[in-house]
């Protein structure tokens, strides 16, 4: 799952290219990207987007374990009061997420729950890219952040995926955001000149001799920001280490570095891959969800104090009835995560009810876009409209 | 355009990529002998392998047998691209699995993913219309287009729809009420795993009339199958298809599909539309419209290289394989039905990476002759000579800069041609 839906993202991604393409080929220096961070306005927000790809199933994720039909619907694998860490008398986390309950004490963390989108769809692709485009009817080309890019300037540096291919979450219509695989860290060497523009050669063959200059850009900017960290005798951290690894942690170890060296980023992506539990459900979602409790929580007490919001979700909830393998199929709305200093904590948007359900499904309570413009407006200072086709409705989640 | 490059760029775009020795062949035969050569080569039995259904006594322990009989099949194919005598029979493979695209993901099942790579050797040229009735009850495609749950009770448009939209037609040519009343044609057809057939269940089908692109008859898979095979908006469909494969992603001028859809239209075969693309004026001049895909550019490599894939070690065909991977085009197992991206996207630095570290890969794997032709060349001509052997027409003055100061390695000068955008796009 995790590998095709990422070939599946280059798909989109090359469409962009084609109109970067169009672009022109400026190729900038580590000097521009240091004048860029200076640029950067102090207060300016930083957004980290985390994609959970497979489907994570939300009601074992926030649990009405109150709710009688909870436990009768899902009589293998439901927690009961005893098992989740309540966050009131009806709703209680994962245990796998005690940083995240943490964090909800503290005010640190929004839930919005019920979010969806009209006319759900349980194909994986599909509905991944509904939410990455944020068009439910007609999800096309480019993502929401790419549009968002398109409109901030273009440049790729704004908005970076961690992930090894570009998700279509960062392709604009004449932009593309920059895809830096974290576990490729040896460096290309000797290869700048074939970056350089040849006269007459055809628009593809000049492009592909672009991508040695931007590759020379990102792998600068990353390398300048790893050596401005200070030396740690006892990190034995292997971000550094000799690669292959791309999981959560690294990746938004990564993020955090960028954000303390001050980059011009201002989106970034990231994303976990294995959500996908049509069977045996409980133990497997458990450690998965521990793994972003450690990542997130870890990544939010470092940013403490920065305009910087987390905002996880995934493609679809599960159906609230679980299937004769302890697991469940495919579902639709579902949770999605806000986290960091400035957020507005608690529980948003209204639980779907569990009997009163569309197809065997819940039905959606908040439209995914009144999530996506309220971060356009206050993390990105964007106006929605624009990225969004029009979208007028916003749920507002950090600010005061 | 000289005749060595237009013979060359003949042999990049139906091959996997051609040796310097078959374009020294091909010149001498002619272009249009060549383009005789190559659509009416005889083809080759394929020496496919065969497994056994994994046993079902242990779930995980048979899924991971069934994750290895489909690496084994990607590995057995790549090997065929590199070795296949008849090229563009090859090609035509990899075309169609990228039209009709289907996903070991999905299907699972390795003999399954083999007989569709069968129906497409033996079917996809020639007569269109027999090749679309054995696609319709392609054992494959029917579990990846979930065509074993479409009933009359219950019918599933999913094959149905992709047949018109992505098989046939193309957006435009049919109507929502088509893809319904199809639905309602192909309805009955079940898929047994292990045994890797099709079976028909006439208590599934539904047998009433249906109404199918303005014709009414009791339409079965057959007659569905005739029916859009044989409509004439489906000869501009396939000759843009395979102008966007084999030609460039520029939009088709009006003249040039008007001489393809004519030429397909006949006959209605395929090998008619592949000769009239190879001739057509207009083909000469795509030379760097398109980007080579990661397996033509890999495959192609493996073959100016000298290097059979069956002839690595395990670890290093696995390092092939993983290289694919990271460059995001792995045989068999295609994004989505829509098939595989073109053009820019796959130039991103991501990819470049990956095709760094492939490169070399592959340069450290060249067979000693190869490497012995390179330094039998003054050091000075070490370009050219690399110019000769990935078959490139010319080197701008940028690559050329940085070839020669690689001159003196072999090894590197070839993974410096390999990434360079010259030999990258095509």
């Amino acid at each position: 799952m995790d590998a095709l839906t990422r070939r599946r993202f280059l798909l989109a991604s090359g469409v962009v290219g084609a109109g970067a393409l169009a672009a022109g080929a400026t190729a900038y220096t580590l000097a521009d990207l240091f004048d860029t961070a200076g640029d950067r306005p102090a207060d300016a927000g930083t957004l980290v987007l985390v994609t959970l790809y497979g489907g994570n199933d939300g009601l074992n994720t926030v649990v009405p374990y109150a709710d009688a039909s909870y436990q009768d619907a899902r009589p293998g694998i439901a927690y009961d009061a005893g098992e989740v860490l309540r966050l009131d008398d009806a709703t209680g986390l994962n245990p796998g997420l005690k940083g995240f309950q943490r964090l909800f004490t503290d005010g640190r963390l929004a839930i919005v729950r019920g979010v969806g989108y009209p006319k759900p769809d349980r194909s994986h692709f599909r509905s991944m890219d509904i939410w990455q485009t944020a068009d439910p009817v007609r999800p096309g080309t480019t993502g929401w952040l790419g549009r968002w890019l398109d409109t901030a300037g273009g440049d790729p540096r704004l908005a970076v995926s961690f992930e090894p291919a570009l998700p279509p979450l960062l392709a604009g219509a004449n932009s593309a955001g920059a895809a830096v695989p974290t576990g490729a860290r040896r460096q290309v060497k000797g290869v700048t000149g074939l970056g350089l523009p040849a006269a007459g050669e055809p628009p593809l063959q000049a492009r592909a001799a672009r991508c040695f200059a931007d590759l020379e850009r990102v792998e600068a900017m990353i390398t300048q920001v790893r050596d401005a960290q200070p030396e740690d005798p006892d990190d034995d951290d292997s971000a550094t280490g000799t690669g292959g690894r791309t999981d959560l942690a690294a990746q938004l170890d990564l993020v955090a570095q960028c954000v303390e060296a001050g980059v011009a980023t201002r989106a970034f992506s990231v994303s976990l891959g294995g959500f996908d539990t049509h069977a045996d459900e409980k133990q497997l979602q458990e450690i998965l969800l521990a793994k972003v409790d450690k990542a997130v929580t870890g990544f939010v007490d470092r940013m403490a104090g920065r305009p910087v919001t987390v905002v996880v979700y995934s493609e679809f909830g599960r159906r609230v009835r679980a299937n004769a393998g302890d697991g469940t199929d495919h579902g639709t709305a579902s949770n999605v995560f806000v986290l960091g200093t400035g957020v507005r904590g608690g529980l948003h948007g209204e639980q779907p009810s569990l009997t009163d359900l569309d197809d065997g499904d819940l039905k959606h309570t908040v439209d995914f876009r009144d999530v996506y413009a309220g971060l356009l407006t206050d993390v990105l200072a964007a106006d929605p409209a624009e990225v969004l086709g029009g979208w007028t409705g916003r749920l507002s989640l950090t600010g005061s | 355009m000289a005749d060595r490059a237009r013979i060359a760029h003949l042999l990049r775009r139906a091959t996997f990529g051609p040796t310097a020795e078959e374009v020294d062949d091909a010149e001498r035969a002619g272009y249009d002998a060549t383009v005789r050569r190559l659509v009416e080569a005889a083809g080759t039995a394929a020496d496919a392998p065969v497994f056994a259904a994994p046993a079902v006594a242990d779930r995980q322990q048979a899924n991971q047998e069934r994750r290895a009989q489909v690496t084994a099949t990607i590995e057995w194919w790549l090997d065929r691209m590199v070795a296949a005598e008849d090229q563009l029979a090859e090609k035509m493979v990899f075309f169609w699995h990228g039209h009709w695209a289907t996903s070991a993901q999905k299907v699972k099942t390795a003999s399954l993913m083999l007989g569709q790579l069968k129906t497409f050797r033996e079917y996809g040229r020639g007569e269109f219309t027999a090749f679309v009735t054995r696609m319709v009850r392609d054992p494959a495609l029917i579990l990846w287009l979930d065509g074993q749950k479409n009933t009359v009770k219950a019918p599933n448009e999913n094959l149905a729809r992709e047949l018109m939209e992505l098989f046939t037609l193309g957006i435009g040519s049919y109507t929502e009420d088509d893809v319904k009343a199809g639905a309602r044609a192909l309805t009955g057809w079940t898929v047994d795993r292990r045994a890797g057939t099709v079976r028909f269940a006439p208590r599934r089908h539904d047998k009433g009339t249906k109404t199918v692109l303005g014709r009414t008859a009791a339409f079965d898979a057959d007659s569905l199958a005739a029916l859009v095979a044989r409509e004439p908006a489906g000869a501009a469909f396939l000759a843009r298809r395979f102008w966007f494969r084999f030609a460039s992603g520029e939009p088709i001028a009006d003249d040039v599909l008007a001489r393809l859809e004519n030429a397909f239209a006949a006959r209605r075969d395929v090998d008619d539309l592949l000769r009239a693309l190879f001739t057509d004026e207009a083909f000469a001049g795509t030379h760097g419209h398109l980007v080579k895909q990661p397996v033509e550019w890999a495959v192609g490599a493996l073959r100016q290289l000298g290097i059979r894939p069956s002839r690595l070690t395990d670890q290093q065909r696995k390092q092939l394989v993983n290289g694919l991977g990271g460059l995001d085009q792995v045989p068999l197992r295609p994004p989505s039905v829509g098939g595989w991206p073109a053009g820019a996207a796959w130039l991103t630095t991501s990819s470049l990476q990956a095709r760094v570290r492939l490169a070399e890969l592959l340069a450290d794997r060249a067979a000693p002759a190869v490497l012995e032709r390179l330094k039998a060349a003054p050091t000075a001509g070490r370009p050219d000579a690399l110019a000769r052997l990935l078959v490139v027409d010319a080197w701008t003055d940028r690559t050329r800069a940085v070839l020669a100061g690689a001159a003196g390695k072999p090894e590197r000068l070839l993974q410096l041609g390999l990434i360079s955008p010259e030999y990258t796009v095509h």
